[in-house]
C-alpha cells in the first residue's frame, strides 16, 4: 500500500481517517531523542533477556548465537535508530543479574 | 500458562526468555523515554498477541502510538474518546458475537481490550467501565495507573496518592499536595462481582504474563490494574522506572493480588515490608512532605495491606 | 406487499429495524421513545430478531457502544430523544469522522431547563454540524419507511454515514395509525446484508481514529464536507428505488398545493400534516397558500427548495426552535442563506411556534398568514416571533 504522509491531498485519505499501514511509527525513528547509549560489554553479558523485557521501546532483541562464551547462547542486539537512552537496561542489568557493568551508558557523540 | 509461573521474587534470569518475541506496539511511537506505561502496555499486548482487537481512550498512550500517519500498533486498534473506551469494547464484543451467531463472520476467539489511564478509568470513564463490568462483556480492560491525568500536564486524579504535588493539587503552603486518599479501582471493580481482578506491574512481568493470560482465557469481563511509572510526572530519573515498581511492591504501596470469583489471593508477598520513604525519597512529586505526613501514610498503607493479606487467607 | 395494520408507530419504528434484520442494538430508554426501545428488547429476548441488545448505562454510552458494533462490521441502530441526543453529542461527530454507519430514531422533544418531554425540534437544530444525514418524518409510514431507508443510504459505498431519521415525541411515537409494515424478506430484496467497507479485523489491522495534526484535520473535515454533500445522490437515488419496489417515493423537499401560491408556509415534521389541513380550509376559501417541507435536512438540499419555491412572494416559516439572543429559527435562516444571493429574493416571514409539546391551531397558522399577507401587500418584514407566547414577543398584543 502507498505510504501515508503526514500532510496529505484530501482524496488520499483512508476511510475515516484511519492509518491503514499496521505499526507505521517504525518510520519515527526515535534514536535521535537520546544524549547517551548503552554499550554492552560482550565478555560480562550472561545472556538473560532482562534488558530486552524491560526495555519500553522495545528495541533490544535476543538473538542466538553459540559462538559468544555465555550460558545461553542469546546476546542482545539494540536498534539504535530507537533507543531514547533511558538507562532502564543498564539498571535492571545491575539488579537482576548483578554482573556490574555489564552495560553502561555512554554520551552521545554530537 | 506453566512457563509463566515463575516467583517474582526470585526471577530467574533465564526465564526473561520464555517471553514471547513478538511485539505489537511498534518502536518509534513516542513516549516519553523511561515510560513504564508503555512498558507495561508493550508487556500487555505480548502476551494477548496477535489475535486481539484494541479499544483505547484518550490519553498518554493513545497520543504517543497513534499521530497520523504514525500507527505503532500491529493489531486493529480504535479510539473513539476519552471516557467510552469499555463501552466501544462492549459494542465490540457484541458486534463480532452477533456477526458469528449469524454466520456472517467466521467463529474464533479474538481478545477484545479496552485501556485507558487513571484518570479514563476513575474519573471520567467510571461509569461506562461500571456499565461495560455489569453487563459481563467478554472482554478486558486494563488501568493503565500512572497516578494523574499525565497526557494534559500532569493533573490530579482520583488516583493520584494523598500527598502528591500535581498542576492541580500542587504542594504549598496551605496544601500537602493531593489532599485525599487514592481510589480504589480494584475493590469497586470487584464489587461488580466479575470473573477476574487482578494487580499487574510491568516490574514483574511473569506475574503480569500469568495474569494477563488467565484474564484472556476466562469467559467474561477481567479487570487489570497495572502499576504504570511516570518519570515525567512523578519527578524522578527515567532509568528508575523499573526500579521504582518493585519498590512499590516492596513497601505494600502496589500489592499484587488478583481476586478469582470473589477469591483473593496474594500473587507476590513481602515477609517485611520496607520503609515507605524508600519508595517517597526517589520521587519529587513528595519532596514536600513533612515526616507526620509520611508517617500517617505509611501507617495506612501498612494497614491496608494487612487488611488486603486477611482477605486472602481469612482462616488466620 | 406487506400487511397493513393500525400500529403504534414506535412499534412500527421497532419492526422496521426488526425488518431490517439489525445485528446490535445498544439503547438507553428516554421518554418518548421508550416504546421502540422496549419493543426491540421485546422481539430480541422472544428470538423473533437476531441481535445483540446491549442495555447500556447512558446515551453516550450508547453512541460509544454504536461505535464499537459499527467498527465491527455490524448493522447497528439505536434511538434517542432530547437530553439523551444532547449527552451523546460529543460523539456523534465522531461516530461520522469514523465513517460509521449507524442509523439512530430521535423521538423528537425539547431540551431542558424547564425540563419537558413534549415535542419540539430543539434537540435536532442543536446538531445540525454533526456530520449526519438527517431525515424528517411527517407520519408513521414515513418513519416505518425512512428507517430502512436510512440503513441503505448509509451503508451505500458511496456515503458510508450514520443517520438520524426524526420523528417527532407523543405527537408520532405514541399515536396509533394505519401503516403498511413489511416483512424481512421483503426489505431484504431491497436492503442487502452490510458488507462494511472497513472494520477491525485480527488479519487485517488498521488504526481508527488517529490524532489528526493541523495539517491532516483541515483535509479530514473536507472529506466530511464531500460525503454529506455527495450523498445527495445515492439518496434521491434510494428514494426513487424504494418508490419502485413499494410505491412510496419520497423527495427531498415535498410541497403540497405550492404551484401558484404567493404565500408558502414552510415546516417540517408531524406538523405538516396540521399545516397540510390548514392549506386546505384556506385554499376552499379562495386563498393563495402552499406548503413546503423539507424531508431532507442534511445534506441541506438547496436546488430543490429553490425549484419548490419558485413563484412565491413570501415565505411563512414556522421553526421549532430558536437560538436566544441569535438571528432567530434555524430553518428560516439557512433559507434565508440560500436566498441572499439567488435572483428570488423573496421575503421570510419566521415563527417560532410549538415548543415544548405547546399545540398549534389553524388560528396560530391564521396570524401567521396575516403577518405574511402583509408583507407581501407592503408592509415591512418583521424579525422573528414567537408567536404562541402569552404577553407578546414584542410587548402585550
Amino acid at each position: 500500500m502507498p505510504k501515508q504522509v503526514p500532510n496529505p491531498n484530501w482524496k488520499d485519505l483512508a476511510l475515516g481517517g484511519a492509518v491503514i499501514e499496521p505499526g507505521s511509527a517504525k518510520y519515527n525513528r526515535t534514536g535521535d531523542w537520546r544524549s547517551e547509549r548503552p554499550v554492552w560489554t560482550d565478555k560480562r553479558c550472561v545472556g538473560c533477556g532482562v534488558c530486552s523485557i524491560f526495555c519500553p521501546e522495545g528495541c533490544i532483541t535476543m538473538i542466538p548465537d553459540k559462538t559468544l562464551d555465555n550460558e545461553r547462547g542469546y546476546r542482545p542486539v539494540t536498534d539504535l535508530e530507537y533507543c531514547k537512552g533511558c538507562g532502564i537496561c543498564v539498571v535492571e542489568c545491575d539488579k537482576r543479574c548483578r554482573v556490574l557493568e555489564c552495560i553502561v551508558m555512554e554520551e552521545e557523540k554530537v | 500458562m506453566e512457563k509463566y509461573n515463575v516467583d517474582a521474587s526470585l526471577l530467574d534470569v533465564y526465564a526473561a526468555l520464555l517471553l514471547p518475541k513478538e511485539d505489537v506496539v511498534a518502536s518509534g511511537h513516542r513516549a516519553c523515554q523511561g515510560c513504564g506505561e508503555v512498558l507495561a502496555m508493550r508487556l500487555v499486548h505480548k502476551v494477548l498477541g496477535r489475535n486481539t482487537i484494541a479499544a483505547s481512550a484518550t490519553g498518554c498512550m493513545e497520543i504517543i502510538s497513534s499521530p497520523y500517519p504514525e500507527s505503532a500498533w500491529k493489531i486493529p486498534w480504535i479510539h473513539v474518546a476519552f471516557e467510552n473506551s469499555a463501552s466501544v469494547a462492549s459494542g465490540i464484543e457484541a458486534g463480532f458475537k452477533a456477526l458469528m451467531r449469524k454466520g456472517r463472520y467466521p467463529k474464533r476467539k479474538i481478545n477484545i481490550v479496552a485501556y485507558g489511564g487513571d484518570g479514563a478509568t476513575a474519573d471520567i470513564g467510571l461509569q461506562f467501565l461500571s456499565g461495560a463490568m455489569e453487563r459481563g462483556h467478554d472482554m478486558i480492560y486494563v488501568c493503565y495507573d500512572n497516578e494523574a491525568y499525565m497526557n494534559t500536564g500532569i493533573q490530579r486524579s482520583s488516583s493520584t496518592p494523598l500527598g502528591a504535588s500535581t498542576t492541580t493539587s500542587p504542594a504549598g503552603k496551605k496544601s500537602i499536595g493531593q489532599q485525599t486518599w487514592k481510589k480504589n479501582m480494584p475493590e469497586i471493580i470487584a464489587a461488580h462481582n466479575i470473573p477476574y481482578v487482578a494487580t499487574i506491574n510491568p516490574s514483574y512481568p511473569f506475574d503480569l504474563a500469568r495474569k494477563v493470560q488467565k484474564a484472556s482465557e476466562i469467559s467474561g469481563p477481567a479487570y487489570l490494574h497495572a502499576y504504570a511509572s511516570c518519570p515525567t510526572g512523578w519527578r524522578m530519573r527515567p532509568d528508575l522506572a523499573v526500579q521504582i515498581g518493585r519498590l512499590a511492591v516492596e513497601t505494600g504501596v502496589f500489592p499484587l493480588y488478583e481476586i478469582e470469583n470473589g477469591q483473593y489471593r496474594m500473587t507476590h508477598e513481602e515477609e517485611e515490608l520496607r520503609p515507605i520513604r524508600d519508595y517517597i525519597k526517589v520521587q519529587g512529586r513528595f519532596r514536600h512532605l513533612t515526616d507526620d505526613v509520611i508517617n500517617s501514610v505509611e501507617e495506612r498503607i501498612r494497614r491496608e495491606y494487612l487488611s488486603l493479606a486477611k482477605k486472602a487467607s481469612p482462616s488466620d | 406487499m406487506g400487511e397493513r395494520k393500525g400500529i403504534e408507530v414506535s412499534i412500527a419504528v421497532a419492526e422496521s429495524a426488526s425488518a431490517c434484520d439489525v445485528d446490535c442494538i445498544a439503547a438507553y430508554p428516554i421518554t418518548p421513545q421508550t416504546h421502540v426501545v422496549e419493543h426491540l428488547s421485546e422481539i430480541v429476548a422472544d428470538g423473533e430478531l437476531d441481535a445483540e441488545f446491549i442495555p447500556v448505562e447512558s446515551e453516550h454510552g450508547a453512541m460509544s457502544a454504536c461505535c464499537g458494533c459499527a467498527a465491527a462490521g455490524a448493522r447497528t441502530f439505536t434511538a434517542t430523544a432530547s437530553q439523551g441526543l444532547a449527552l451523546m453529542h460529543e460523539i456523534l461527530f465522531i461516530a461520522s469522522g469514523l465513517r460509521m454507519p449507524i442509523v439512530m430514531i430521535v423521538a423528537n422533544r425539547a431540551l431542558s431547563a424547564p425540563i419537558n418531554i413534549w415535542n419540539d425540534h430543539s434537540d435536532v437544530m442543536t446538531e445540525r454540524d454533526v456530520g449526519w444525514i438527517q431525515l424528517f418524518a411527517e407520519n408513521g409510514q414515513e418513519a416505518f419507511d425512512l428507517v430502512i431507508q436510512a440503513f441503505k443510504i448509509g451503508e451505500d459505498k458511496r456515503v458510508l454515514l450514520p443517520v438520524m431519521v426524526h420523528f417527532d415525541g407523543f405527537i408520532l411515537s405514541h399515536v396509533v395509525e394505519p401503516i403498511e409494515i413489511l416483512s424481512r424478506d421483503e426489505v431484504k430484496s431491497f436492503l442487502p446484508d452490510y458488507e462494511p467497507a472497513q472494520r477491525l479485523d485480527v488479519d487485517n489491522p488498521i488504526s481508527m481514529g488517529p490524532v489528526g495534526m493541523p495539517p491532516v484535520y483541515t483535509e479530514c473535515k473536507m472529506v466530511t464536507e464531500a460525503a454529506v454533500r455527495g450523498s445527495y445522490g445515492p439518496i434521491v437515488e434510494c428514494f426513487d428505488a424504494f418508490g419502485k419496489q413499494f410505491g412510496r417515493r419520497y423527495k427531498p423537499v415535498e410541497t403540497y398545493r405550492s404551484e401558484d401560491a404567493d404565500v408558502l408556509l414552510v415546516t417540517m415534521g408531524g406538523i405538516s400534516e396540521t399545516a397540510m389541513s390548514w392549506v386546505d380550509q384556506q385554499r376552499s376559501q379562495g386563498e393563495k397558500v402552499g406548503l413546503v417541507r423539507f424531508r431532507l435536512w442534511r445534506p441541506l438540499p438547496m436546488d430543490d427548495f429553490m425549484q419548490a419555491i419558485k413563484g412565491a412572494k413570501a415565505l411563512a416559516v414556522v421553526d421549532r426552535h430558536f437560538s436566544p439572543g441569535g438571528p432567530g429559527g434555524p430553518v428560516a435562516q439557512e433559507i434565508k442563506y440560500m436566498l441572499y444571493n439567488s435572483e428570488q429574493r423573496i421575503p421570510v416571514v419566521e415563527f417560532v411556534a410549538g415548543l415544548g409539546g405547546r399545540d398549534i391551531y389553524f388560528t396560530d397558522f391564521d396570524k401567521m398568514y396575516k403577518r405574511a399577507k402583509d408583507v407581501v401587500q407592503g408592509a415591512p418584514i418583521p424579525p422573528f416571533e414567537l408567536i404562541q407566547a402569552r404577553g407578546g414577543h414584542y410587548g402585550e398584543v
